[in-house]
């Protein structure tokens, strides 16, 4: 009911509120981009008419082919086969784990109680998998590329040789920045300083710099094939790369990976019993002896009894250049030192810093109670470490898959380097670039999706 | 120009009228069917347990909160998503924050001086003269042109009700304004605000304070799970509250 | 060193048995007191050897840097005969190419002049009141316009215009990326605050897609981009010139990035303070320009630095898409054939110097941290 004394109230105006100021904003917005979208598009499409090029993808398909050399091919793994089985199986494994464990929560079991569940879900996601990697183990089909397959497949290969030197360069990096950043921490004033110059070294200089340095410098001065030096009595080095023995599988190598894969398991498992055991009684199983066994005794009897799971084939000088075994080019060599050390001392900030929040008081405390240095740092420092690194470690791995793409002027053939070739060649630029563009956000999309999900787990965890 | 002129000549006698206000925070019901009324240079002490809504309730009165349903009519305006009506409001009440929430990379004087510049289009001059006058009144005239930062909880929390009363506002609502500062320097703040109600102001006030609701409030009211349980005089409200809540409040915090 | 609590501070002799026994002290405590620690000092002690040795002996002992002869010094070729290490003339003889590139070497004046200023305007801010003065804040704000225009030259009093192929070298790097931090500025602030709006959610969503999808691929796709697609994007006739399309590449890749540094800035203002800005009577507008901004940018500072380090660095890509920046004049000028082969010194050289950029801006960024923490800048 409207009060007798609001004499003159000013009218309340439906279009001088919030909501609608905010909608006109947002319809002004979506038609100033939609109408500059467009604007775009239709240039595009009349530069793109007059120069004669056609739009779309089909040009990665055959019968065109690409015709453009390519230095090193990794094999890109086809989704049928083998790779469609087991890829079915580890996402049927992690489905069917979680509605498990959805299960088991809502019939009172927890996942983290009952025995039943855990090896049910263990079994789902970790044997399922195996055993059916292992029975197709002979369908696993690959394609290679020569000149003669159409662009898509050079640009595919592009993308597994950055898939290839970001995952390598990602653990090495990572154990980089672990050793300097833990070595940046150390009582040991030398080493903390050398630490300390490494990270302000390296982090300083640009990285795309520091790829033409080691490419240069590995061309410069490495010797020619004729003079190349032996590593170890089994590699080479010299100017065409680094030459390692191949390890070729034999007949019995999938049984070999088998009984590896039963041992981590037989692992698994008793290490979990040894906790229960532990909860329940308070001893303490030996753990790490029975581990160390297990893992030599069960492959060591399926090397004893079946044969040689592998050869290795070691690099041979067959006239110009070495043949066989494991080639590292001087372009994946350089590009994958240069990456390493620069995100490595990214990555030494990050571990350091993470420790580092780890008050002195939480190891003094725990130091209190009686717990000895090295359960100090698993039980204590490390849990609290890690949820303090792992996310901007996370945003490292992004970092260092999306600097590879430096290679392109190094002349490593990764999915920039390939797709500038193939733009160049076709001139097909906004494909090449929109191909990029969904490839990197799908990097990006599923290192952050993983890591969320480990960032989740470390913390229901802690709780 | 005092408080008296300043709660305005002419204008309806009822300063502020709400009217079946209700408010929910999502599912959670914080405000249910608050009638309130409040007259020209009535002095109104809001009191309740945490969670009852009294803070919300002083917050929608300048659209720092909406209400969903019912009236609520501020001077005459009606308070509605209408922007024009909204700064009408906002001009007519000034606000006192339980953090004060003075504006750390301002003097003490431009924080005051800052909204009679802007919105009220005062020219500078005679800006940083009412903001000086501002000063002594609240008397911390030597604090002109120090930091917030440098100063005690009682004088920024003085410095905000001068920041306040520099929009010349014909309302004041005060949320908690002593809850964050240390016991020594409550006296301090309470005197500016008595001296602020003998002075014709109308206040609406939520605080724990109940010494000051007991010299200085024209009206008691006792809030309990988004209602106005109980209102009365302060006399009758400390003596003789009619209600089981209220009581059990009133214990709870005049006996510890 | 740090002085540990409880040692008194006496006055510096000059008593050598005493500093004996303090440095053995010293040394007995931080460098060798485990046998696991005394381990990793002959270890470092062994690295740190192998390293200075391997560089100075190659920059330093076995290096040439000119040639004495006739009674004059020149930077020629011949300086560098029968050296087994770096030739650092070559550095010296190249020295403008390296700074200029290939601007004109009589126009030398002008990108001097204008840098000359910037680093004026850059030392005159430390003081805290000229820093508001307009006089200072004006010319700041709008150094991209007249750095560009006296760098390209306006056509007035006989300023030859200098096209922007020309521009090459440590100056072009530093207009990249000067402009680049300065004009992406107001993309990150607006970015920001269109992310964190939560009454428009067509707004909000448009924001987090540029931002989150030019975070996720490389700059170079970006740089791709610019100078390959946005010709295409554009109507005929309208022709950009190289470095104005990487420019802009960089402008829209850091405004990304700065959005992000923002949005940190304004999470770390309380809400109090929006609210107290409302209560008073203030719109939008004047509450973020008045009160929210001015407080979050204080905080962004040393994120900010760290943002133009990093841009700095990014602008040695544009090598790849055919600019001549600072980077890539390595290759340029060993491609001299009286130079050819000396790209490790070109890169030593380079690389130097972009280190002490670098590693200065990041310490005079820590100590703004500092400084901001403890009070008022």
């Amino acid at each position: 009911m409207k009060s007798e004394t609001t004499a003159q109230v000013p009218h309340s105006v439906f279009w001088r509120t919030t909501e609608f100021r905010s909608i006109v904003y947002q319809i002004v917005a979506l038609a100033a981009v939609v109408a500059f979208g467009w604007w775009i598009v239709d240039n595009t499409m009349a530069n793109l008419a007059k120069r004669g090029i056609s739009s779309g993808f089909g040009f990665l398909m055959p019968p065109t082919e690409a015709r453009l050399p390519i230095g090193e091919t990794t094999a890109i793994p086809l989704l049928r086969g083998g790779f469609l089985y087991v890829v079915l199986a580890l996402a049927f494994g992690w489905i069917a784990s979680i509605l498990l464990t959805r299960w088991g929560r809502g019939h009172g079991h927890a996942a983290g109680e009952d025995l039943r569940i855990q090896a049910g879900v263990v079994g789902l996601v970790f044997l399922l998998p195996m055993l059916v990697l292992y029975a197709t183990r002979g369908d696993f089909q690959t394609v290679l590329y020569d000149e003669t397959k159409p662009y898509l497949i050079a640009v595919l290969t592009g993308v597994m040789n950055t898939i290839k030197i970001s995952f390598v360069g990602c653990v090495l990096a990572t154990v980089v920045g672990l050793v300097i950043g833990i070595a940046r921490l150390s009582s040991n004033w030398l080493v903390a300083r050398l630490s300390e110059a490494y990270v302000e070294t390296f982090r300083n200089i640009p990285l795309l710099l520091q790829m033409l340095f080691w490419y240069s410098l590995v061309l410069n001065t490495l010797p020619p094939v004729r003079q190349s030096i032996r590593l170890f009595g089994i590699g080479e080095l010299n100017n065409r790369g680094v030459y390692l023995p191949n390890p070729i599988s034999q007949g019995p190598a999938p049984h070999f990976l088998l009984s590896v894969g039963v041992a981590i398991l037989a692992i698994y498992v008793y290490s979990r019993f040894t906790k229960r055991h532990q909860e329940r009684t308070g001893e303490q199983l030996p753990l790490l002896y029975p581990s160390l066994g297990v893992l030599i005794v069960l492959p060591g009897l399926a090397w004893l009894v079946l044969g040689t799971p592998f050869q290795f084939e070691f690099p041979v000088l067959k006239g110009f250049n070495f043949q066989g075994g494991l080639v590292l080019s001087p372009e994946f060599f350089s590009v994958l030192v240069a990456l390493v050390i620069y995100t490595g001392a990214f990555i030494a900030e990050i571990v350091r810093s993470g420790i580092q929040a780890v008050t002195k008081g939480q190891r003094e405390a725990a130091s209190a109670v009686g717990l000895r240095t090295g359960l100090v740092m698993r039980l204590v420092v490390l849990p609290q470490a890690l949820r303090v690194i792992v996310p901007p470690l996370t945003s490292q791995f992004l970092n260092l898959t999306k600097n590879s793409s430096l290679a392109v002027a190094i002349g490593y053939p990764e999915l920039v380097s390939v797709g500038g070739t193939v733009l160049n060649q076709s001139g097909q630029a906004i494909e090449i670039i929109l191909i990029w563009m969904m490839v990197y956000l799908t990097f990006s999309l599923l290192i952050s999706l993983f890591m969320n999900w480990y960032n989740a787990k470390v913390k229901l965890v802690e709780r | 120009m005092n408080n008296a002129q300043a709660s305005g000549n002419g204008g309806p006698a009822n300063v502020i009228e709400m009217v079946h206000v209700n408010k929910w925070f999502g599912e959670f019901h914080v405000l249910k069917d608050i009638d309130l009324t409040v007259k020209r240079q009535e002095r109104v002490v809001i009191c309740g347990p945490s969670g009852s809504g009294k803070s919300t309730l002083i917050r929608t009165i300048n659209r720092l909160e909406e209400h969903q349903r019912g009236q609520i009519i501020v001077d005459g305006t009606e308070l509605t998503s209408d922007l024009k009506n909204i700064e009408i409001i906002r001009r007519e009440v000034g606000m006192v924050f339980q953090q004060f929430n003075l504006f750390p990379h301002l003097t003490v004087l431009a924080n005051i001086m800052l909204a009679p510049i802007w919105v009220r289009k005062t020219p500078k001059e005679e800006a940083a003269r009412l903001a000086r006058e501002l000063l002594v009144r609240v008397g911390i005239p030597e604090q002109a042109d120090k930091y917030p930062g440098q100063l005690s909880g009682g004088q920024q929390q003085r410095v905000a009700i001068a920041r306040a009363l520099a929009m010349q506002p014909k309302i004041m609502l005060f949320d908690e304004p002593t809850s964050a500062l240390d016991p020594e320097m409550i006296k301090e703040v309470l005197d500016v605000m008595r001296e602020l109600a003998h002075g014709g102001m109308t206040m609406i006030v939520v605080t724990h304070e109940m010494g000051f609701a007991r010299e200085v409030a024209d009206r008691v009211i006792f809030m309990d799970g988004g209602q106005i349980v109980e209102a009365a005089p302060p006399a009758e409200f400390f003596s003789n509250p009619k209600e089981d809540r209220t009581k059990l409040f009133l214990s709870q915090i005049l006996h510890h | 060193m740090r002085i540990e609590t409880g040692q008194s501070l006496q006055p510096f002799q000059f008593d050598a048995p005493r500093l004996a026994r303090a440095a053995l002290r010293w040394m007995r405590q931080n460098l060798f007191n485990s046998w696991f620690n005394s381990l990793l000092t002959v270890l470092a002690l062994a690295i740190i050897y192998e390293v200075v040795s391997g560089l100075a002996s190659w920059g330093l002992f076995n290096a040439a840097l000119f040639h004495f002869a006739d009674g004059t010094i020149s930077f020629g070729r011949d300086a560098c005969e029968g050296a087994t290490g770096a030739c650092w003339a070559f550095v010296v003889s190249n020295w403008y190419l390296f700074f200029f590139g290939t601007y004109p070497y009589d126009e030398r004046w002008r990108p001097l002049l204008a840098f000359g200023a910037i680093i004026v305007l850059g030392l005159v801010s430390i003081h805290p009141r000229a820093r508001k003065s307009w006089w200072v804040r004006g010319p700041f704000l709008a150094s991209p316009v007249w750095v560009l225009l006296m760098v390209r030259g306006v056509g007035v009093l006989d300023m030859q215009l200098v096209d922007s192929a020309n521009w090459g070298g440590l100056m072009l790097s530093l207009i990249l990326g000067t402009i680049g931090i300065v004009a992406s500025f107001p993309i990150g602030i607006l970015l920001a605050l269109g992310r964190r709006s939560k009454k428009m959610p067509i707004i909000k969503a448009l924001c987090v897609v540029y931002i989150e999808v030019i975070r996720g691929v490389p700059l170079i796709t970006v740089l791709f981009m610019s100078s390959v697609v946005l010709p295409l994007f554009l109507p005929e006739g309208f022709n950009l010139d190289k470095v104005l399309r990487a420019q802009v590449g960089i402008i829209f890749f850091s405004g990304a990035y700065l959005a992000e540094v923002v949005r940190g800035g304004l999470q770390a203002i309380p809400n109090g303070q929006e609210e107290a800005a409302h209560a008073l009577g203030l719109n939008y507008a004047r509450t973020m320009g008045f009160i929210v901004l001015p407080q979050a940018l204080r905080i962004m500072i040393p994120s900010l630095v760290s943002g133009a380090i990093g841009l700095f660095k990014d602008t040695s890509l544009v090598g790849i898409i055919g600019l001549i920046d600072f980077l890539a004049i390595a290759q340029l000028s060993t491609g001299n054939p009286t130079w050819i082969g000396r790209n490790v010194e070109a890169y030593v050289f380079i690389a130097a110097v972009y280190w002490l950029f670098c590693f200065n801006m990041s310490r005079y960024s820590m100590r703004l941290e500092g400084r901001l923490k403890t009070g008022h800048a």
